[in-house]
């Protein structure tokens, strides 16, 4: 069966999106305007690539910021153009021949992701943590402005074995990889494309150009990079098992439908289609296939949100990519598999609701209480993060089954809140360092908040956001998908979601008291004073968590302005 | 002339603040300060009584509304003052015997280095009782009720270097709390019941009210009372308050706050002549705590405690009064006058005899002091005279009226009432005769008890300095006392002739002659057989045998009275113990149950998390597995769905 179905699945492709039936073959129409902030960072991400061809070394890495952050802003700048034109509401459209979707709830995604990527992109370009690159790595007293300052967070050569001579001599030279700026962008730019991704081809393909970046990305620790490159493995052999499930899935929904299109198959789901292709005559309108290929496409998509149980890689991998590749990826790929997640849900499968709700429930309870049961006995400041963002995933994913305008722009809401505060506390990580890097394990925190109270108050904010704590954005955000999730009928969802919520706030509340309530050990880690970059991505996300926590109406109204997908 | 009432609580008020914040460089003149304030407290009261007395009977009343202070729909309370007769007579009593007080804690307080402070609360007292006895409303009540007990918590525990006058203090305040919750909760009920809490409404609206709700109240007001007068069930406290100098004692714990409860249920008389019940109770308490008081202060050897006991049984006359309605309501008060001069007079000769005996306030260590202290003698012994009910002196109108009403209460309840009242006043002769003949008259017992009293060995300084020399008191304390002790003569006389007293409080009070069984005379004639048994038998003990140094064994009765009538075993066993017994319950279940549970829940995660962390062992192919069984169930659980 599938060998004819893959066959048919590229002849049938070509028809359905062809506009205009009965002729043999007409150039696309692609609406570029509407694309821009797609285009744009490809295009940028593809120059980022020619400069690390032919721009001299040293220039590389002032070029390579300057363009990735030109190129976010001005992606922004698009999306917020195209928001002012209407998009997002009355005149949402669907573009590049039925491939992509330009409505509120892609607009309002891709606006966060490219915000929380700008202020990733200042963590990715941090220089000032590192010590120099010259000598045995340790900084002389004194003179820190020349011996500090030099490196990034990220492998002088990626390429060189770890502990090899060509590593020393990479060291030694002060090389620095910045191919990461354009990686990132090509990231981006899948990232953008996922939630707005109008068939099954586009959302696949969008899928593989935003992690395989990703994947390299994990790997180009600067220190513990066998670690770095385990991590990065791990996620890349589960990320070609999962994007296998989704693809077969895909295959399978394309028996089902005779097309790939979500229009097209919620029009199979609902009845209103009924014309069989004759090669698909066997297959079509079988709800086996439907069933079965409509869970293992939500399996793909639950391996990228982080769920239980398809969650087994986010632990190892967050440890042990570089910290900032840690935040971009906890915040920005959450964002788009959680919009992909979304539209899928809304706009192909809204006729599967019945069938699908027992599985999306279980998913979200087991996604929620596990994620909080098992950081409880984390001793790793970054798979701390790692569970908290597994089963903040779970709370998400309630909001999500409440299948109401209420549950999208509540989604909507929390993803914003949840991704910034994630770049934030991932950026303070990066600042806690000892001679060998970053200081990650927990007992080295103790006390953090006697000797660099200003550090320690700031991710104390973090984390009673994510604890949910009123005052603070993770207050509005929980309290709006716990309210939508309610209304929509999930109330033992939501008590399950409280007590979760009550069992995390432990882990949270004990980093705190491990911070303020301790004594700081005698060799314990010194904090780093970093530059202007990371002191704005922290300064973003205490001002976002903060001022949603306080005055979240504005952007909730914005959300729910944003909660309408096009079809 | 309304204006000047709030001037009353004013002055006073402003001493407190003066003195209290006032710090050190007051030390030198802060007594006169405070003596002046409250001098001219009385001053403005003079006046207005002077104003008051040259208008009609129904023309008196004055109103001072200050502000709002809390106004909330449908919850208006307001800081208002109300100067009927029933206010001006406490005025006069308040300020009156106040001053008097202070002059006398000019000399009294001498050598003591925080006089400055004990001035700032003594009119910090006085302020609070102001207000207390003013104020239109029973909120603005409850401040000047808390308020004295505030100031009588701080003047107790005074000498607070004394661990005794440390924990009296305390105790005072917790017993006056139970009964302060009686109060806030009457209110409480009064606001439920009638939207309000100023008088004039509620004490209007009492004829549309169920019986029953009336009650409630009333019974909470009673608990109110109990405590602050220290009425059975809640006496145990004024015995130890006598921790406190002695003009504490006196203005304080005698004439003034103690009687705050008679004034309670007198100021809410509509409310309890509409629940006879509540009435009945109150009658009950007053007879019993009247008995209860004068008991204990038979077997008293300490002056001050035996007084003590003295003031819980004339107050149990006083509530005794007020429970029989309006055939007792102004004889309460009545009452109440005459015994805040006498019973301020006594204490403040039992002061000036400390003064004189280096604070040794063991009778049995008295004896014989006439000679050396006449004025003390006189005003004391006419103090005496008072109380007792000597005839023509103040007593003996006051308590005489009261007798006469409880009779006429009528049935079997006022023969019974009756009875009790006859019987304290046999017990009242006795005990005050005993401490006389034990003070003033028998041998100079002090000359040859130089060793400290075995039950009292934290009385310090008698023994210490061996043996006393007895000597009249300063002018500044010996003046308060004569002026007191005119009024232990002739306030009676005053009152009664012509029933001045009975139509200056009768239009605020009402009044009804009741049905007395038998006539007046007749219980006048039984009152004076009763008064000389008493006096007889006192003297039988005390006068005509020597007074042991040491207190005898004694009967049962007398062990139990000299331990107050075991009323803190009492407490003991049954709050104590039993509070002791719940607390330790409750913390055992929250220990065991609660914190059990809370333990073990977190125990359980914390199991849980290490189990399934486990899981997390970090091959990839494990991980796989875990993503492949789940997308089974997935997809299992999804076709199952359809196919259920």
């Amino acid at each position: 069966m599938s060998a004819t179905a893959v066959h048919s699945l590229w002849t049938t492709a070509g028809e359905v999106t062809s506009a205009a039936p009965g002729d043999r073959f007409t150039a696309p129409t692609i609406e570029y305007a509407q694309l821009a902030p797609v285009l744009i960072v490809v295009g940028v991400a593809v120059l980022g690539v020619l400069v690390e061809a032919f721009v001299p070394r040293r220039a590389r890495y002032t070029t390579q910021v300057f363009l990735t952050v030109v190129a976010l802003a001005a992606s922004f700048a698009a999306v917020i153009g195209l928001a002012a034109d209407g998009y997002a509401t009355k005149s949402a459209h669907i573009a590049a021949m039925g491939a992509i979707a330009v409505d509120g709830p892609a607009l309002f995604l891709q606006g966060t992701i490219l915000l929380v990527s700008m202020v990733s992109v200042f963590t990715f370009a941090e220089r000032r943590l590192e010590p120099a690159p010259h000598g045995d790595g340790v900084s002389p007293a004194g003179t820190k402005s020349r011996a500090w300052g030099r490196v990034d967070s990220f492998a002088a050569q990626a390429g060189s074995v770890p502990g090899s001579d060509s590593e020393k001599a990479a060291v030694k030279a002060g090389f620095t990889t910045t191919e990461v700026f354009p990686l990132l962008l090509f990231s981006v730019a899948g990232m953008l494309v996922f939630p707005a991704a109008n068939d099954l081809l586009t959302l696949f393909i969008a899928l593989e150009v935003f992690s395989l970046p990703l994947y390299l990305l994990c790997a180009v620790a600067r220190r513990k990079r066998l670690m770095s490159q385990e991590a990065a493995v791990k996620y890349f052999l589960l990320g070609s098992f999962s994007s296998a499930f989704l693809l077969f899935g895909i295959a399978l929904l394309y028996g089902y439908a005779g097309t790939v299109s979500y229009a097209g198959i919620a029009g199979v789901v609902d009845g209103d289609i009924q014309d069989i292709d004759p090669a698909l005559a066997d297959t079509m309108g079988n709800d086996a296939l439907l069933l079965i290929g409509g869970a293992m496409i939500l399996m793909g998509l639950f391996f990228k949100v982080g769920a239980v149980p398809f969650h087994m890689w986010t632990p190892d991998v967050y440890q042990g990519a570089p910290t900032p590749v840690t935040g971009f990826m906890a915040a920005a790929t959450k964002v788009a598999a959680f919009g992909a997640l979304l539209r899928l849900l809304y706009v192909v499968l809204p006729g599967l609701t019945w069938d699908l709700r027992p599985v999306m429930w279980g998913v979200a309870i087991v996604t929620m209480v596990g994620g909080a049961v098992v950081a409880i006995t984390q001793t790793d400041i970054k798979r701390l993060l790692a569970y908290s963002s597994i089963a903040h995933a779970g709370f998400i994913l309630a909001g999500v089954i409440a299948a109401s305008p209420d549950g999208i722009s509540s989604v909507l809401f929390y993803l914003g809140v949840y991704s910034f505060v994630t770049v934030g506390a991932f950026a303070v990580v990066t600042l806690v360092r000892d001679a060998g890097g970053e200081a990650t394990h927990l007992s080295k925190w103790a006390g953090l908040g006697r000797r660099s109270p200003l550090t320690a108050a700031v991710f104390a904010v973090f984390l009673l956001s994510f604890a949910g704590i009123p005052l603070t954005s993770g207050f509005s955000g929980k309290f709006a998908v716990f309210k939508a999730a309610a209304d929509g009928g999930a109330a033992p969802l939501v008590v399950v979601g409280v007590i979760s919520s009550a069992i995390a706030a432990f882990f949270y509340i004990r980093v705190i008291v491990l911070m303020f309530f301790s004594e700081p050990k005698a060799d314990g880690p010194t904090v780093a004073v970093p530059s202007p970059l990371t002191m704005t991505t922290i300064a973003v996300g205490v001002a976002v968590t903060l001022v949603l926590g306080l005055a979240p109406q504005y952007f909730l109204d914005l959300a729910s302005q944003a909660g309408g997908f096009v079809r | 002339m309304e204006n000047l009432i709030a001037l009353l609580v004013a002055a006073p008020l402003l001493g407190a603040a003066v003195l209290l914040c006032g710090g050190r460089r007051l030390d030198r003149s802060g007594h006169w300060i405070g003596t002046v304030l409250a001098a001219a407290s009385f001053v403005v009261g003079a006046v207005l009584f002077t104003d008051m007395l040259g208008k009609g009977a129904e023309d008196r009343a004055l109103h001072q509304k200050l502000f709002s202070w809390i106004p909330v729909e449908g919850f208006q309370a307001d800081v208002a003052f109300q100067l009927d007769q029933l206010s001006m007579t406490f005025v006069l009593l308040i300020t009156g015997v106040g001053t008097l007080i202070h002059i006398y804690s000019i000399g009294y307080m001498e050598h003591d280095e925080r006089r400055r402070r004990f001035f700032g609360y003594l009119n910090l007292f006085l302020a609070a009782m102001l207000i207390l006895v003013i104020a239109d409303n029973y909120l603005l009540l409850y401040v000047g009720w808390e308020g004295v007990g505030l100031a009588s918590y701080l003047l107790i525990g005074f000498w607070q270097h004394k661990p005794s006058a440390a924990t009296a203090a305390k105790k005072a305040f917790l017993v006056n709390r139970v009964g302060d919750i009686g109060l806030s909760i009457a209110i409480m009920l009064m606001f439920t019941t009638f939207g309000t809490f100023a008088f004039g409404p509620v004490l209007e609206a009492t004829g549309d009210t169920s019986e029953g709700k009336l009650t409630a109240i009333g019974l909470m007001l009673l608990l109110a009372a109990c405590g602050k007068s220290a009425q059975v069930p809640l006496q145990s406290w004024l015995g130890d308050a006598m921790e406190g100098p002695t003009p504490v004692s006196a203005l304080i714990h005698a004439a003034t706050m103690v009687t705050a409860g008679v004034y309670l249920i007198v100021r809410s008389g509509a409310i309890f002549n509409a629940a006879p019940d509540a009435q009945l109770v109150v009658t009950i308490v007053g007879a019993v705590t009247l008995l209860f008081g004068a008991i204990v202060g038979c077997a008293k050897d300490d002056i001050k405690k035996a007084l003590a006991g003295s003031t819980m049984s004339q107050i149990g006359y006083m509530i005794l009064a007020a429970g029989l309605g309006p055939i007792g309501y102004v004889f309460a008060i009545m009452h109440l006058v005459t015994h805040g001069f006498f019973k301020a007079g006594l204490f403040l000769g039992a002061g000036s005899v400390m003064h004189g005996m280096n604070d040794e306030v063991d009778m049995r260590r008295y004896g014989g002091l006439r000679k050396y202290m006449p004025v003390t003698f006189v005003t004391f012994g006419l103090g005496y005279l008072a109380i007792i009910g000597f005839p023509g002196l103040s007593g003996f109108f006051s308590k005489d009226k009261i007798i006469e009403a409880a009779f006429a209460k009528g049935g079997t309840e006022g023969w019974i009432l009756g009875s009790v009242a006859l019987l304290g006043a046999a017990i009242t002769a006795f005990y005050m005769t005993r401490v006389m003949l034990m003070t003033f008259f028998g041998e100079e017992r002090w000359r040859h008890a130089a060793t400290p009293s075995p039950d009292e060995p934290d009385v310090e300084p008698a023994a210490a300095t061996g043996e006393p020399h007895p000597h009249e008191s300063p002018k500044s304390m010996t003046i308060p006392m004569i002026v007191l002790a005119f009024g232990s003569v002739f306030a009676g006389g005053l009152f009664s002739v012509g029933d001045r007293f009975l139509h200056w409080l009768e239009p605020v009070t009402g009044h009804d002659h009741g049905h007395a069984p038998v006539s007046a005379t007749t219980v006048t004639a039984a009152t004076m057989v009763v008064l000389v048994i008493g006096v007889a038998v006192a003297w039988a003990m005390y006068g005509r045998k020597p007074v042991p140094a040491v207190a005898p064994r004694g009967s049962l009765l007398t062990r139990a009275a000299r331990r107050d009538l075991l009323q803190d075993d009492f407490n003991h066993v049954v709050l104590v113990r039993g509070g002791e017994h719940l607390t330790r319950s409750l913390v055992y279940v929250d220990h065991t149950l609660v914190d059990g549970v809370v333990n073990g829940t977190a125990a359980s995660m914390g199991g849980l998390s290490g189990r399934l962390r486990k899981l997390q062992n970090g091959y990839a192919r494990s991980y796989a597995v875990s993503m492949f069984g789940g997308t089974a169930v997935l997809i299992a659980a999804t076709l199952l769905m359809r196919a259920v």
